[in-house]
């Protein structure tokens, strides 16, 4: 796998109101096969980074380099979760929806029903190759946006708070999930969240971030073993530690509810 | 299992509406207040609807109709879907068409009629014109919709996994319009078919079951009017029902795009 760097890359929005900053000069390095999660209150530039990795947005200023290649627009080596449920084609089955990625490269249709079938095994989902997404949970569907992701065999794993939406339980499965997924598959992960004890469940490293402009605050590694225990001590020191941070961060903006436990 | 009761269901209650709005008729007429000649009983139009079958020049009539409202019906689809697409697609192709869509749909096809006969004559080609005219503006117009309201989610998704504009267009904004553009080949089948009976009434001769209405109020033949009226509804009903009904169950009901009303 591959690793990323983000040089000085800055971004303006164009609002009706004016000239909004929606992150500035933020640089960053990313190892091959490391696991990082981005976390920060809502409007600190975090999803506006992703999509900028993603290659959805253009920077205004700076770069990022993907293995060494210099993102321009949306690229196969790099596989994208969204939070929304209404990500997968409705009008193609959990297989067709793993498949398209494939069918876009040109893999015959055995070939990619064949590693279909394989990614859906890999989110547990074997049974249901057959069911159009309305019929699967929301946790259900977001596993079979995982597995669309991984398909195609990249080597950048991008996720734009996936489990936000989802029920607290379900999301506690599913970050186990996507643990054993990661450690399988062993790809260079970004995710985005701004749920601190799921940033500590999955990351090697955290990085923390402000808004007005969206800059990197700071970045905590998390050395814990796998698989991690919610409840060791350990375990909730770096939650505190991270949340200390972020309490930090939106001291200046306003109320404090960057506690990571607040809903979606 | 529950979805065929559901069926059933609905068809006894179609059944029942129909029998009790069939009565009230049958009342009406044998109240002996109207001449029977104006209002005919129920069992004389049933046997000249059975003696017009019989004799072939019902289903002629109508094949005669059906012909010209798919021939109409197919080339507005043909006209509409690409044009819709395009509006959707390219902002000048929408500033072009939508004020004439704007004008031009709310002009009934009926009040064309005299003037397409000068232009074209009597017979297929002017009925088969208005048909166009009447079915292309819906498909457009809903086909523009339906591309306008894709899940930009889709695109990025499709995107980010590498599609291309060719692919993007075949396998993610045509099943992503897909309800709108099946609405819109049922409103654009309903006014095409609502066109071609009243085209046929002064464009056509001799065939067709708008002529035949026509034709009939000569020679005060209120039977024969009342049966191609049932001819015309019936085969409306069979179009909207069984055509276009399995075609959104099979697609976009089954793909949880659309769903049934509840209750």
């Amino acid at each position: 796998m591959v690793p990323i760097e983000i040089r000085d890359v800055s971004l303006i929005y164009d609002t009706p109101g004016g000239k909004v900053p929606g992150v500035k000069d933020v640089s960053l390095n990313i190892g091959a096969s490391e696991f990082v999660c981005i976390v920060g209150p809502s409007g600190c530039g975090k999803s506006t980074l992703l999509n900028i990795i993603a290659g959805f947005l253009a920077p205004a200023a700076g770069e990022i380099l993907i293995g060494g290649k210099k993102v321009d627009g949306h690229g196969m080596d790099r596989g994208v979760v969204f939070q929304d449920f209404a990500q997968l084609f409705p009008w193609r089955t959990a297989l067709g929806n793993v498949s398209f990625g494939l069918e876009m490269k040109g893999v015959p249709k055995d070939e990619r029903d064949k590693i279909a079938r394989e990614q859906l095994r890999l989110v547990k989902l074997e049974k249901f190759t057959a069911s159009y997404p309305h019929h699967l949970s929301g946790g259900m569907q977001q596993r079979v946006a995982i597995a669309r992701a991984l398909a195609y065999n990249p080597s950048v794993l991008l996720m734009d708070e996936p489990f936000a939406a989802l029920d607290a339980l379900t999301r506690d499965d599913m970050q186990r999930l996507l643990a054993d997924v990661w450690r399988e598959t062993r790809k260079t992960v970004i995710y985005v969240t701004h749920n601190v004890s799921e940033a500590v469940y999955l990351a090697d490293r955290v990085i923390v971030m402000t808004p007005h402009p969206g800059t990197i605050k700071t970045e905590i590694r998390i050395p814990l073993p796998r698989p991690r225990d919610p409840l060791s001590v350990q375990f909730l020191d770096f939650q505190k530690d991270l949340l200390r941070h972020l309490g930090h961060a939106t001291d200046a903006s306003g109320p404090q509810k960057a506690n990571g436990k607040t809903t979606a | 299992m529950i979805e065929s009761r559901q069926r059933r269901l609905s068809m006894v209650r179609g059944v029942l509406s129909l029998s009790v709005a069939a009565a009230l008729y049958e009342l009406t007429a044998r109240s002996g207040y109207f001449a029977p000649a104006l209002l005919p009983t129920l069992p004389t139009i049933a046997r000249t609807l059975v003696a017009t079958i019989a004799d072939g020049s019902m289903i002629e009539h109508a094949a005669f109709t059906l012909y010209r409202v798919m021939f109409g019906f197919a080339l507005a689809v043909v006209v509409g879907l690409p044009l819709g697409i395009l509006m959707a697609r390219f902002a000048r192709v929408e500033h072009f068409f939508l004020p004439l869509i704007s004008a031009l749909m709310p002009i009934p096809s009926f009040a064309l009629v005299p003037l397409f006969m000068l232009w074209f004559g009597i017979g297929n080609l002017t009925t088969i014109l208005i048909v166009f005219y009447a079915a292309t503006f819906p498909m457009m117009f809903n086909t523009w919709s339906g591309v306008r309201s894709v899940n930009p989610l889709w695109l990025r998704a499709a995107g980010a996994m590498g599609a291309d504009e060719h692919r993007l267009f075949w396998k993610v904004i045509i099943p992503g319009a897909s309800p709108f553009i099946i609405t819109g080949m049922r409103q654009a089948f309903l006014r095409a078919w609502i066109a071609v009976v009243g085209a046929e009434m002064i464009a056509a001769s001799d065939w067709g079951l708008g002529w035949v209405i026509f034709d009939a109020k000569e020679f005060l033949n209120t039977d024969v009017m009342l049966a191609s009226l049932i001819v015309i509804g019936m085969i409306g009903f069979v179009f909207e029902r069984f055509i276009f009904g399995s075609l959104e169950r099979m697609t976009v009901m089954r793909w949880g795009m659309v769903r049934a009303a509840k209750g």
